[in-house]
């Protein structure tokens, strides 16, 4: 239906690759800051510093729908007219800003310095920060950087930067350790912990997860360690791991009945556990995933689902959606394609399927709209223009705000994108 | 550096976005990082806006950086113009794009575009929205109406005889707080005069639209943070008077009524005579008696706190307590009508200042933006949001003005009912030994989340809540500012005093606490007694 507009599509090596549009223009994608809404939550004696500018401070409180009162443990370092005019001063600004801040509020055990597009481009050094205010206040509070900036990084490709920067503090654990299992990526606690049950279902007792709730909790890693990616944008985060001597598990990601089961394999059969004990552990949730999916089968076996990139959640959702529910796939956009770690998932897509990796934001509403798919999974700025004209969408945001891995998420995620469409059919009006 | 978490005002390009988005044919290309695209929600989730802003970014990220970012932002302004086919062009640059120095003014420029191409600069580092949304209003003005100026020295000429009056309504932007319904209600009161609207601007008007605005007789300038700087011009290059009053309250529309039709020489006895507003006779009515001299904080951008102050203090009888703004370019004016209440104006746009402030005023009614809403939520003081910054709450579906008899109405609503009914307070009083006015109990109209023994005032329970969660309030100021956290409380109270004071209904307790505790630190009275609760309250009065 839209071939003429896919002429750019390049065919990537190997015969059974998808196809992948690449575009380049406006980019309608959140910077990389915005992660420090859920990170502040998960890493809870950790504080995010933005170095930036009044666009960074209005970017989070936009961002975050509402200001939520409770007090944040995040907050912006505003650059002024004159922190631009002389860098020393602005290291000097930012030495008494942090000081202020951890001399008030002795609870944060972990800083992270967080650079922006702004301090990227002045060339504000905040890894020489981080060490210069780490040594000051050490060793009550670890102080680290990551930049979160635009320029650098796509929405949750923050959290990436943020794991990265963690990794080289890890505890090394020396070689011919017991093997450990990590689990790699921000999961909501109540999806942690199911997971920890469900490793130990599995005689699989050596888990940890990174991040750690508290930072002095933070696990240790060294050449025994297997680590299990719960998100497809932690590619940085890998390679550091790596650099540690850590080893990846290959897998599908951790969505639906089949990405958890897959998911959960691939540690299985790391760790030697027996085909009988894995069924044991993981068949009565599975059957339960499966039976929550059938509520919303209805709504959404046939229908057709377009995907603007946003969380590079896109390519496992797509699979999940078209794999256990029957949906078929018009275009999968992702901010950056990772085809190493996707590559479990990338085979279980239907072949043929278009899939867009950038993108150039106008060419992609044109596309869009000729193809009038059923459901559009889009930013918050384009879901209600696209609603305007008649089209279904689904909050993209809502996807990584939202527990959604694992066997009992597996309903839930599905229902995320039945729920617009029942919406649309209830309303008479 | 100046740390912050909430501000009051976005950066300067969001003014830009506001004045363009408000437009039906101006198209503005901003030179900005990935992510700054962020700013199209504001109006596409707060507004419900059905349309993209007409905003194109051009996203640049760290490998242009090393190429040809000039090159990039000639392509997307060439791009947008293809196919957007705007009448107008704003370019400029966000923050980050302004520490590339591209140029875009230039680079547009060269591009030799068929149509004005009016550049911006706003100073991302010094200014914020309100100042950027004034500048570009201004630009677009300048540059769109300024060929059509008469020739210096040549007078204005004078209507012709049997043509009505007309002017332009100019402020209204998108993103405004309850812009949409205050442009009509003054068009109905300007259409009730005998007064023709010949451009209301920015707000739906075309580039064309803004290229006529001399033709009007005179300007009303309904958001002075907007569009005073383009209504001066427009005054020095056209002749047009500016109407100065701000029609929000009885008062203040009365006002307006009058200036308006002395500057359109038409007859305002018919109109003023059929005022439709409920707010006086509301306001006389017995069962608005408790609400003399209820203490009212009110804190927001210029133009509504001024008229705040003034309904609160002439149209229903409050006592306003605390006065502020965020909006530093018309502090002074906002100084002078606090000076006029006898009061220092709070002018900041630290909102833990504004908290530490109210905190310390202990008001009964809050009176401010949605960060005042948040901070009243915590101190447990009822409030009402009568300014920007807005939340998807500020566009009601129904018509719902501030502006104008009907705005009045509309205030008078939403300011009092949040604030404890007059019977309501009554049978409270009478009833407060009984179980359903129990203290814990809570009042009807705060809502039935959590019981409240904050009823009314700060003093016992949230001191420690504030304490507790004003962590970050320490930490953005220097020492010694935390005036809250401070208040050493070395008196003590008699158990029977104690007692006596538990008898007070909870939402007045506090401010009874407080004037007793006043009064015997003042006389160095401790322990405090039935007596002295007494004669405290004998002292204060109410």
């Amino acid at each position: 239906m839209n071939a003429p507009l896919l002429a750019r599509a390049v065919p990537v090596q190997g015969c059974d690759a998808p196809p992948v549009l690449r575009e380049r223009g406006q980019r309608e994608v959140f910077c990389g800051l915005t992660g420090i809404m859920w990170l502040h939550r998960k890493i809870q004696d950790a504080f995010f510093l933005i170095v930036g500018s009044r666009t960074c401070a209005h970017l989070m409180q936009s961002a975050a729908g509402v200001m939520i009162f409770a007090e944040p443990r995040f907050a912006t370092a505003i650059i002024e007219e004159k922190d631009l005019a002389g860098l020393a001063d602005a290291n000097a600004e930012l030495d008494a800003v942090v000081t202020r801040l951890l001399e008030r509020r002795p609870d944060i055990k972990l800083l992270f310095l967080v650079g922006s597009c702004p301090s990227e481009v002045i060339k504000l050094d905040l890894s020489r920060a981080a060490l210069r205010l780490g040594q000051r206040f050490a060793p009550q509070v670890r102080v680290l950087n990551y930049s979160g900036s635009g320029i650098e990084t796509t929405f949750t490709q923050g959290e990436d930067a943020c794991l990265t920067a963690l990794v080289p503090t890890l505890p090394a654990e020396p070689a011919g350790s017991e093997k450990s299992l990590l689990v790699v990526g921000v999961l909501a606690d109540a999806v942690e912990d199911q997971f920890r049950r469900l490793f130990r279902a599995m005689g699989i007792e050596r888990v940890a997860f990174l991040p750690a709730r508290r930072a002095g909790e933070m696990p240790a890693v060294g050449p025994d360690t297997s680590y299990l990616l719960v998100q497809p944008f932690l590619g940085e985060t890998a390679r550091a791991l790596e650099n540690r001597g850590a080893m990846r598990l290959a897998a599908p990601f951790p969505l639906g009945a089949e990405g958890t089961t897959g998911w959960l394999r691939a540690a299985a059969n790391a760790f030697g556990v027996t085909d009988a004990a894995f069924e044991a552990a993981i068949a009565a949730p599975r059957e339960r995933a499966n039976r929550a999916l059938e509520h919303s089968r209805a709504a959404l076996a046939g229908r057709r689902i377009f995907f603007f990139p946003d969380s590079q959640l896109e390519i496992p959702i797509a699979r999940f959606l078209h794999r256990e529910l029957g949906m078929e796939l018009v275009e999968v956009g992702t901010p950056y394609l990772h085809k190493d770690h996707l590559a479990a998932d990338l085979a279980l897509l239907p072949a043929g399927v278009q899939l867009s990796e950038g993108q150039d934001v106008d060419r992609q509403l044109d596309r869009c709209l000729a193809a009038a798919p059923d459901i559009t999974v889009c930013g918050l700025g384009l879901a209600n223009p696209l609603e305007d004209r008649g089209l279904t969408t689904k909050w993209a945001i809502e996807l990584v705000f939202t527990p959604i891995q694992g066997f009992e998420q597996a309903g839930d995620l599905a229902e995320l994108f039945a729920r617009p469409l029942n919406r649309r059919a209830a309303l008479e009006v | 550096m100046h740390l912050t978490v909430w501000t009051y005002e976005g950066p300067p390009h969001v003014g830009a976005m506001r004045v363009a988005t408000a437009m039906t044919d101006v198209h503005y290309v901003l030179h900005a990082p990935q992510g700054d695209t962020y700013a199209d929600l504001l109006f596409t989730m707060i507004e419900r806006r059905g349309k993209r802003p007409p905003v194109t970014y051009t996203t640049f990220q760290a490998r242009d950086l090393g190429g040809d970012t000039a090159d990039l932002f000639q392509r997307a302004a060439h791009d947008a113009f293809e196919r957007f086919r705007p009448a107008a062009m704003l370019v400029g640059a966000s923050c980050t794009g302004e520490l590339i120095q591209d140029d875009p003014a230039g680079l547009a420029r060269a591009l030799g575009l068929p149509i004005p191409v009016i550049p911006l600069e706003l100073p991302s580092y010094q200014r914020k929205e309100n100042w950027g949304a004034a500048e570009t209003f201004y630009q677009l003005v300048r540059n769109l109406a300024g060929p059509h100026m008469p020739k210096p020295g040549v007078a204005k000429p004078a209507r012709e005889p049997g043509k009505r009056p007309s002017c332009n309504i100019l402020g209204p932007t998108a993103l405004g707080f309850r812009h949409r319904d205050d442009v009509r209600a003054v068009k109905e009161l300007l259409a009730s005069l005998g007064i023709d609207v010949n451009v209301t601007a920015p707000w739906q008007a075309s580039a064309a639209d803004i290229a006529r605005l001399g033709q009007a007789d005179f300007n009303v300038v309904l958001y002075p943070e907007i569009a005073g700087l383009a209504a001066q011009w427009l005054k020095r290059s056209f002749g047009q008077p500016v109407v100065a009053s701000v029609p929000i309250g009885v008062g203040a529309t009365r006002d307006f009524i009058t200036e308006v039709a002395r500057l359109a020489s038409v007859d305002a006895t018919a109109v003023l005579a059929d005022e439709t507003s409920r707010l006086p006779w509301y306001s006389r009515s017995v069962d608005s008696t408790y609400l003399t001299g209820k203490r009212v904080f009110i804190f927001g951008d210029a133009t509504h706190a001024i008229a705040a102050a003034r309904i609160a203090s002439e149209e229903l009888g409050f006592k306003v307590v605390g006065l502020g703004t965020y909006s530093r370019e018309l502090a002074r004016d906002v100084r002078e009508a606090a000076a006029r209440l006898g009061l220092e104006a709070l002018i900041t746009d630290d909102y833990l200042e504004v908290e530490a402030a109210c905190a310390a005023l202990q008001p009964e009614l809050v009176l401010g933006t949605q960060m005042e809403r948040h901070i009243a939520k915590r101190l447990g003081i009822p409030c009402a949001v009568i300014s920007a910054p807005v939340h998807v709450q500020d566009f009601p579906a129904r018509y719902s003005p501030q502006m104008g008899f009907e705005g009045a109405n509309v205030i008078f609503d939403s300011w009092v009912h949040p604030l404890m009914m007059g019977l309501e307070e009554h049978l409270l009083g009478m009833f407060r030994d009984d179980f359903e006015f129990h203290d814990g109990a809570g009042s009807s109209h705060l809502g039935h989340g959590k019981p409240s023994l904050r009823g009314g005032v700060a003093d016992e329970a949230t001191q420690g809540d504030v304490e507790l969660d004003a962590g970050l309030l320490r930490s953005a100021r220097n020492d010694g500012e935390v005036a809250l956290a401070d208040r050493p409380l070395v008196l003590t109270w008699a158990p029977d005093a104690e007692l006596e004071l538990k008898k007070i209904p909870f939402f007045v307790r506090g401010k009874a606490r407080r004037n007793t505790e006043t009064y015997a630190g003042e006389r160095g009275i401790s322990p405090i007694t039935v007596e002295t609760l007494y004669d405290a309250k004998a002292h204060f009065g109410r």
